[in-house]
């Protein structure tokens, strides 16, 4: 049944990517080109998408904004990959007490919620690429780790791990070699499932203001763009909306599908 | 000696606050291994071989007693002062395909001794070499542990175990979970390599059968302590603890025709929290007789020791109360 | 008369790689009051059999040919309602891990008068059928188990308990799958003697799947040798362990360390591996791995009869 949305989700999502890192090659306009003459022209052959309130063209900034917000879903992802593997593995095979310590920590940051958490950072940082990275890595990490923790607690007493112990093998090189094989499938999976989430964070910041700064091309500051001018010219709030949706579901049944494939067991499971 | 184990205690905390115990899951045990040497131990589920092994492993923290292996002591190592010990004593754990890494390939399953005590070698040849050595064909490098039958994995166990020429070799129920024409191939290896390879072997088994095959000496476990150690051949021919021999004799052998003179235990295995009073074995004993109620029984004797008031003579039958059971 | 009665039995499984002929023609009987043992290693399709009688195979499985004949009724033909009416208080299992039997939230009481539901009896009848159960068993202290939980006993006591559980409806036939592997030794003897004397008192039939040749050999008074998915002999337990006909027994018989008497460093082994049940060689199945291997050994060998009951599936066998 997964089948067909996974077929869907492959086209999506190599729409997406071909088009971010075609996009000079799609779209001849320069994205941040203002003509102040030719604000708010409707699609047409010149302009596929139309242009926007500074006359840019919107095709071309939906292109390069796809570059955007792919490179940091993928930057974004797998730095909390990296923090999120370390941390649950120290939290699994390390000593009890902290385990305790770390899980504590998870659960605290796991219970402040996204807006807050994104609002406090802006305020630290200013609005940037690196406060949307941050929010995305401070996001996931509590999930990541613990989905960690948890498979490396139940193989740390297999006793394979035993028998590696048993040879003189240390803590490092068990659980690069022994343990970390053993544990990552899921995560990669549920990781991929995460990247539309990212996608949608960056969109969500910088329509709030709060992630990338003008002139730079982002689908959510489009989307925010078109939102102020929506009954005139509905077509800007189209252009930053739609990418959205279709890389998101493109992303999801992806996902979805992948994890079928790799993991049966986890079928039907959100 | 290649191992000396002497007055050897493992005790686990139980309870929890206000109630903290500890039980002795290994209650004060002694014995060597000479080089070349096979020693098994044997007992039933919960006294102690498995824990008594990981202790002489490192991988259990002792309570009491001492362990000098190749003439050096070992017990209270820890963290990197084990690893040249390592190097020298290898266990094999008890599941066969569990215990090897299931996302590794048999090729660097086997050198991966090489690669933790950093030995420069030639990996491929050297896995080629163990490989054979345990007669399994160079097709099966490539292969993963799930790939494997349950000889197979074993094989690839003992393959590493020996990849770096260790002194003493630590087998758990080496043949576990292997079907019976499977296990003669496996015991055969072992002997075959401990002959060519001149390696001490300490074997935990609970299969009487498995021991008169391959162990030069024995000792039989109750309740964590050693009720009867000795030759393993006199102790086939002639038990003189009443458990060894009712060990024995609950046997159960392939021939319908074999006279069943068996000896019945009664009740269950006493619980470590509660051990009984005087002879642990008496609250089973055919033979348990006042004293043995009151009075812990001294491990007598010097080549074979025999922990009990009353030791058997050859071929003891147990007194007639106990008959009626069966 | 026979309680269950297996003719020509075919298991195949549909796989990725194609289907698995997991047993082929398996024919046995399991006569009345008594205890027949089957004995193989892994891979012998014992597991498949039991399933496929208790209607439980997996679903890529089914039953492509032969009968399953018990009192009466063609087991294969049997709709999934009419199996679950059967399972219990009919055709009673205990496994390997008791634990399978017993729910751990559940005392011990409630879930032996619960699977008496269908008796009509008055809880107090029930309870007390229970205790005496129980007693039957050597459950010490029989009245006070019944408000105890599973795992407040130990593994022995548990496989008793499961045991209990399984004669408590005087099934007709029990089908005993490797109860007594798990358990050490002189636990093992024990609950063979006692499944021996529950036999005799109750009378139902029992069919005991074990790897174990001694144990084969003590409890059971007939025996089916499997290999591969097929019966390769069957017989009474002297004829099968006393003159072994097929040379795959011949070679089982001779690698249990037991036989061995006197002290030997080279055990007997049987090298090779079961074939891929994928494609199974035309002739005789164990052809690859025998020693007494002939040319007429690539054509289908016949169920020869040796001797009263005895059979063996070999060409080279000479009555």
């Amino acid at each position: 049944m997964a089948e067909p949305l996974g077929a869907l989700g492959i086209i999506l999502v190599l729409l997406v990517v071909g088009g971010a890192v075609f996009a000079d090659l799609i779209a001849s306009a320069d994205p941040n080109k203002i003509a102040p003459r030719d604000r708010f022209l409707s699609p047409s052959i010149d302009h596929l998408m139309g242009t926007d309130q500074l006359g840019r063209d919107l095709f071309s900034r939906v292109l390069h904004g796809g570059r955007i917000a792919l490179s940091v879903a993928l930057f974004a992802t797998a730095a909390s990959l990296a923090v999120g593997i370390v941390l649950g593995l120290i939290a699994g095979y390390g000593p009890r007490w902290l385990d305790n310590l770390m899980i504590l920590v998870f659960d605290a940051l796991k219970s402040f919620p996204t807006v807050m958490l994104a609002l406090a950072l802006v305020t630290l940082f200013g609005p940037s690429l690196t406060a949307v990275v941050v929010v995305v890595v401070l996001v996931n990490v509590p999930g990541y780790a613990r989905i960690i923790r948890t498979q490396t607690l139940a193989l740390k007493s297999a006793e394979f791990v035993t028998a590696a112990q048993s040879m003189g093998a240390g803590a490092g090189r068990i659980l690069r070699v022994h343990v970390l094989p053993n544990v990552i499938g899921p995560l990669l999976i549920l990781a991929s499932m995460d990247i539309p989430v990212v996608i949608a964070i960056e969109a969500g910041m910088s329509f709030l203001g709060l992630g990338v700064r003008p002139p730079t091309p982002s689908w959510g500051a489009i989307l925010n763009d078109g939102f102020t001018a929506i009954r005139d010219t509905p077509w800007i709030a189209v252009a930053g909306g739609l990418p959205i949706i279709l890389t998101t579901l493109g992303f999801t049944f992806l996902g979805e599908t992948l994890r079928d494939v790799f993991d049966p067991r986890l079928k039907g499971r959100g | 000696m290649i191992l000396s184990v002497r007055d050897l205690q493992v005790s686990f905390p139980v309870g929890r606050l206000m109630n903290r115990s500890a039980i002795l899951g290994v209650a004060g045990v002694s014995f060597d291994i000479a080089a070349g040497e096979t020693f098994a131990l044997v007992g039933e589920s919960g006294s102690g071989k498995t824990t008594l092994a990981r202790a002489v492993n490192l991988l259990q923290p002792i309570s009491a007693g001492e362990i000098t292996f190749d003439g050096k002591r070992i017990d209270g190592l820890k963290g990197a002062a084990t690893k040249p010990l390592r190097r020298e004593m290898a266990m094999m754990f008890q599941d066969p395909v569990g215990s090897l890494s299931p996302r590794v390939q048999v090729r660097d399953i086997v050198t991966e001794p090489f690669r933790v005590h950093g030995v420069e070698a030639d990996l491929r040849a050297e896995a080629d070499r163990l490989l054979s050595l345990v007669g399994l064909s160079g097709d099966f490098a490539n292969r993963f542990p799930h790939q494997l039958s349950g000889g197979q994995a074993r094989r690839v166990g003992v393959a590493r175990a020996i990849a770096l020429n260790p002194k003493l070799i630590i087998a758990d129920e080496p043949t576990a979970g292997l079907d019976v024409s499977v296990q003669g191939e496996v015991l055969n290896l072992l002997n075959d390599l401990r002959e060519r390879l001149g390696l001490a072997m300490l074997i935990i088994t609970h299969n009487l059968h498995v021991v008169h095959h391959v162990a030069d000496r024995m000792a039989v476990m109750y309740l964590g302590r050693f009720v009867e150690t000795g030759e393993t051949e006199a102790i086939f021919q002639a038990p003189a603890h009443p458990y060894t021999a009712a060990l024995l004799s609950a046997n159960p052998e392939p021939d319908p025709d074999k006279a069943k003179d068996r000896i019945s235990l009664p009740a269950e295995v006493p619980s470590l929290l509660a051990r009984p009073t005087g002879c642990e074995f008496h609250t089973r004993c055919p033979w348990a007789q006042s004293r043995c109620g009151t009075e812990a029984p001294a491990a007598q004797g010097t080549d074979r020791r025999i922990a009990c008031h009353f030791p058997l003579s050859p071929g003891a039958r147990p007194p007639a109360v106990q008959e009626t059971a069966s | 008369m026979t309680v269950l009665s297996i003719h020509n039995l075919n298991v195949t499984f549909s796989t990725e790689g194609g289907d698995l002929h997991a047993l082929k023609d398996v024919s046995f009987e399991v006569p009345e009051r008594r205890i027949v043992g089957i004995v193989g290693e892994s891979g012998c399709g014992k597991s498949t059999l039991i399933n496929a009688i208790l209607g439980l195979l997996a679903d890529n499985g089914r039953v492509s040919g032969g009968e399953m004949m018990f009192q009466g009724r063609d087991l294969s033909r049997l709709s999934p309602r009419e199996m679950t009416a059967l399972r219990g208080p009919q055709i009673a299992t205990v496994f390997q891990d008791p634990m399978g039997a017993l729910n751990p939230v559940i005392s011990v009481g409630r879930q032996m008068t619960n699977i008496q539901y269908r008796s009509g009896l008055s809880n107090a009848e029930k309870a007390e059928r229970a205790v005496a159960m129980l007693r039957r068993v050597r459950i010490p202290d029989p009245e006070a188990a019944l408000a105890r939980f599973p795992h407040q006993f130990s593994g022995g006591m548990k496989q008793r308990i499961a045991i209990a559980m399984a004669l408590m409806m005087e099934p007709a036939l029990l089908i005993a799958d490797e109860p007594t592997t798990a358990l050490d030794a002189t636990l093992e003897v024990a609950t063979i003697e006692l499944l021996q004397e529950l036999q005799a008192q109750i009378g139902c039939s029992v069919l005991f799947i074990s790897h174990h040749l001694g144990v084969i050999a003590e409890l059971c008074e007939d025996v089916v040798v499997m290999y591969a998915g097929e019966v390769v002999e069957r017989g009474t337990t002297r004829q099968v362990f006393n003159s072994p006909r097929h040379p795959y027994t011949e070679r089982l018989l001779d690698c249990d360390p037991a036989r061995q008497s006197s002290r030997t460093r080279q055990l007997p082994t049987i090298p090779g591996e079961i074939p891929d049940l994928r494609a199974r060689p035309p002739g005789c199945i164990f052809a690859p791995r025998c020693h007494r291997r002939a040319p007429v050994c690539d054509t289908p060998p016949p169920d020869e009869a040796v001797q009263d009951g005895h059979k063996a599936r070999c060409h080279m066998v000479t009555p």
